[in-house]
């Protein structure tokens, strides 16, 4: 049968199957489907999420409608589901639910109230975190995978070393030998501008070719400085910088992401290291795309999958060390609460008010499963290579 | 041909490839020209050093370790080794475009055909989204594929491997190159639908008015398409001429040995002829003529003397001395 389109182009529609149209995501999906503990993982996953922003409606402004902080010392360790004793209270300490979901604490505030306004300071913890984490990681690992066969040379070395004396002067009021350091570096960057055309010719004179030396390459630049970052003891790490810093929700996000991007740094680097040799990324340069858009729209999707998997298990543990942070008192200060200040309040009371310990603890212990269960389904699903053949 | 007709021309192009200790001369002084509307087969065995010839043309060649160590590749009379990055991006896609080998993995497999089309005019012309959509429905249209319209919205692994490679000619296409470069464009197709690629290529080359560079090991696909033909062996050019001129009458004892060991309906039934020997290592080539180890004409100044291109006119030229005195002399 002829099938040149060019002349029965009305006949050839009709041959052609109707295969039902599936995207990627709904193949996920069917995919996904199947493993019942990863669905579980999802839905604690949403409800985590609805039960942390409608806490956040409930427990924030000047009025609240449930007061996490609201001192009721008559009423202190009260157990949960207790109904509060109504002669002794003034009528705005009255809980709004007529109940104390799940009792009080020391000081007789409401713990289903602190946990719900814990519940918005996890969360954020633990996205801000691990976003932070996956920037840095996704683009030195892309630099390190696309461009890491390059190297640093001897005029960048130099006009860096310039600018960042120039910019330690700048900061210890030394205005003038800034100035003079920060001019040294922007001649050098001048002067490799000029020299470059040069660089290329055959006949250079000598001084050029050690100005263009190259020194170490760029991949071995960043992957070294992610062992490095690998072998300090994260947590203790945070804790140091922590206790220099002011205690405040920002600098505890910004604090564990800035030490927890060096797993999303491998990943980035070992699939662009493999995506790079795709015909794909030729095909792509041999249509004029730049880099910029060939690392990032071509390369970055193709690379996104275990960066995907690895951020749900980074939010988890990000929550984890929050948690941890706020035990030992360096978290978010004491009168915001959070579900780790909530635990170490309670340690006091362990044996006479054990809900103080159960709740923020099992509280945290679903959340951590359930998006480990989330990412590991994730994973199974985003790498073929992994999913079971039923 | 006259000067003003050259659209591409490629001049003693020597491209190494260093490592620690060796030099491979891939590609070790390649001369052509490619004029407009003509189509220029580069024929050669494989590690021959055609697609980096490609390749340099392109400015995709990897540096480092390659190196363009010498030559000039002139395109419109503009010298694109002396190009930076910026203006090798006007250039490529827009002006010169690649079509490669393997249709299953040149393209990106998380994006719609439709996504990956527009892109290759995105990138080049500033027009209004609905037009880009008019235009890549045109050029799947123009290529052959059947219901364009919905093949946009489809995944490159809902396509068979000759709808992917028409894909990728439709992206070649997508700003009307003068130049396409087509590294093998069949070789990963089956016999069926490589007939068809041919066919598409040709009569897309007669309505748009392009050259197309023709890289290929197949001697069958040559003899279909090539205007003219250059049989490189070892990173060069052993000869060169017209299609009659290589197929009817060739000089080069290389391009002989090629042609006689294709099959054809006289030699049915015998043992098919086969060059003995392999394609020598590129850092380690023979003195001389490359070819003397392998050739059955060869004397002792074949390994002395890098044999100079002889003519035998109308732009007929083989590089082996040899077979020139001797068809003359005796």
């Amino acid at each position: 049968m002829d099938v040149n389109p060019h002349t029965n182009s009305q006949d050839y529609r009709l041959d052609e199957p109707l295969a039902p149209k599936r995207t990627r995501f709904e193949e996920f999906w069917r995919l996904f489907k199947q493993n019942r503990l990863a669905i579980t993982g999802m839905v604690f996953f949403i409800l985590f999420f609805v039960v942390a922003i409608i806490g956040l409606a409930l427990t924030s402004g000047n009025d609240p409608f449930l007061d996490p902080a609201l001192v009721r010392l008559q009423e202190k360790l009260r157990p949960p589901l207790a109904r509060p004793n109504f002669e002794m209270l003034q009528p705005n300490e009255v809980p709004t639910l007529g109940v104390y979901v799940f009792g009080t604490d020391d000081l007789g505030r409401d713990v289903f109230a602190r946990m719900l306004q814990g519940s918005w300071v996890s969360l954020t913890v633990g996205f801000v975190a691990v976003g932070i984490a996956i920037i840095i990681g996704i683009f030195l690992g892309g630099i390190a995978g696309y461009y890491g066969q390059r190297h640093i040379r001897i005029n960048q070395l130099i006009a860096a070393g310039f600018l960042a004396a120039g910019a330690v002067l700048l900061i210890t009021d030394l205005i003038w030998a800034s100035a003079g350091f920060l001019l040294g570096g922007l001649t050098c960057i001048l002067l490799s501008f000029l020299t470059k055309k040069s660089a290329r010719s055959k006949i250079r004179p000598a001084w050029t070719r050690f100005w263009f030396f190259n020194t170490i390459s760029i991949d071995t630049l960043v992957m070294r400085f992610v062992d490095i970052m690998l072998c300090f003891p994260s947590f203790i790490a945070i804790l140091t910088v922590v206790a220099l810093l002011p205690a405040s929700i920002y600098n505890i996000m910004i604090v564990i992401g800035l030490t927890s991007w060096m797993g999303t740094t491998r990943f980035v680097r070992a699939e662009f290291l493999s995506l790079r040799e795709q015909d794909f990324v030729a095909s792509a340069r041999a249509l004029g795309l730049n880099n910029f858009r060939i690392i990032f729209r071509h390369m970055m999707p193709n690379a996104v999958a275990p960066v995907l998997v690895s951020a749900t298990i980074g939010i988890a543990s990000a929550i984890l060390t929050e948690a941890g942070l706020s035990f030992l008192g360096f978290g978010v200060p004491p009168p915001h609460a959070t579900w780790g200040n909530i635990l170490s309040g309670g340690k006091g009371f362990i044996f006479d008010a054990p809900w103080l310990t159960f709740v923020p603890g099992i509280a945290i212990l679903i959340v951590v499963l359930s998006f480990n269960l989330f990412g590991e389904g994730l994973r199974d699903v985003l790498n073929p290579k992994l999913r079971e053949r039923g | 041909m006259t000067e003003n007709s050259i659209l591409l021309s490629v001049q003693d192009l020597k491209v190494y490839f260093r490592s620690e200790d060796e030099v491979a001369r891939a590609v070790d002084g390649v001369s052509f020209d490619v004029g407009r509307e003509e189509t220029v087969c580069l024929v050669g065995e494989s590690g021959c050093g055609k697609t980096v010839t490609a390749l340099s043309i392109m400015g995709l060649v990897p540096i480092p370790p390659g190196e363009i160590a010498d030559g000039r590749v002139l395109f419109r009379d503009k010298s694109l080794l002396d190009f930076n990055d910026n203006e090798m991006q006007q250039i490529r896609g827009n002006q010169i475009a690649m079509v490669f080998q393997e249709p299953l993995t040149s393209l990106n497999p998380v994006f719609t055909i439709g996504d990956q089309i527009g892109e290759a005019i995105r990138t080049h012309e500033d027009i209004p989204e609905n037009e880009v959509t008019r235009r890549s429905e045109q050029l799947l249209k123009d290529v052959g594929i059947a219901s364009p319209a919905e093949r946009l919205s489809d995944y490159p692994h809902q396509l068979s491997g000759g709808q992917r490679q028409r894909v990728m000619i439709a992206m070649a296409l997508a700003c009307s190159p003068d130049l396409i470069i087509a590294d093998e464009p069949t070789t990963a197709l089956d016999v069926t639908v490589q007939a068809q690629i041919l066919r598409l290529l040709d009569s897309i080359q007669k309505t748009r008015a392009m050259s197309v560079l023709y890289i290929t090991h197949d001697l069958g696909v040559v003899s279909k398409v090539a205007d003219r033909v250059c049989v490189m062996y070892a990173g060069i050019i052993v000869e060169h001429g017209t299609r009659q001129d290589i197929f009817k009458n060739p000089k080069h004892p290389y391009t002989q040995a090629l042609l006689a060991s294709l099959p054809n309906r006289e030699k049915r039934g015998q043992r098919l002829y086969s060059i003995p020997g392999t394609v020598p290592n590129p850092a380690y080539k023979p003195s001389g003529c490359p070819f003397h180890p392998r050739c059955q004409n060869a004397i002792q100044t074949c390994r002395e003397q890098y044999p100079g291109m002889c003519d035998y006119g109308n732009a007929h030229n083989a590089r082996c001395p040899v077979v020139f005195d001797g068809g003359r002399g005796n």
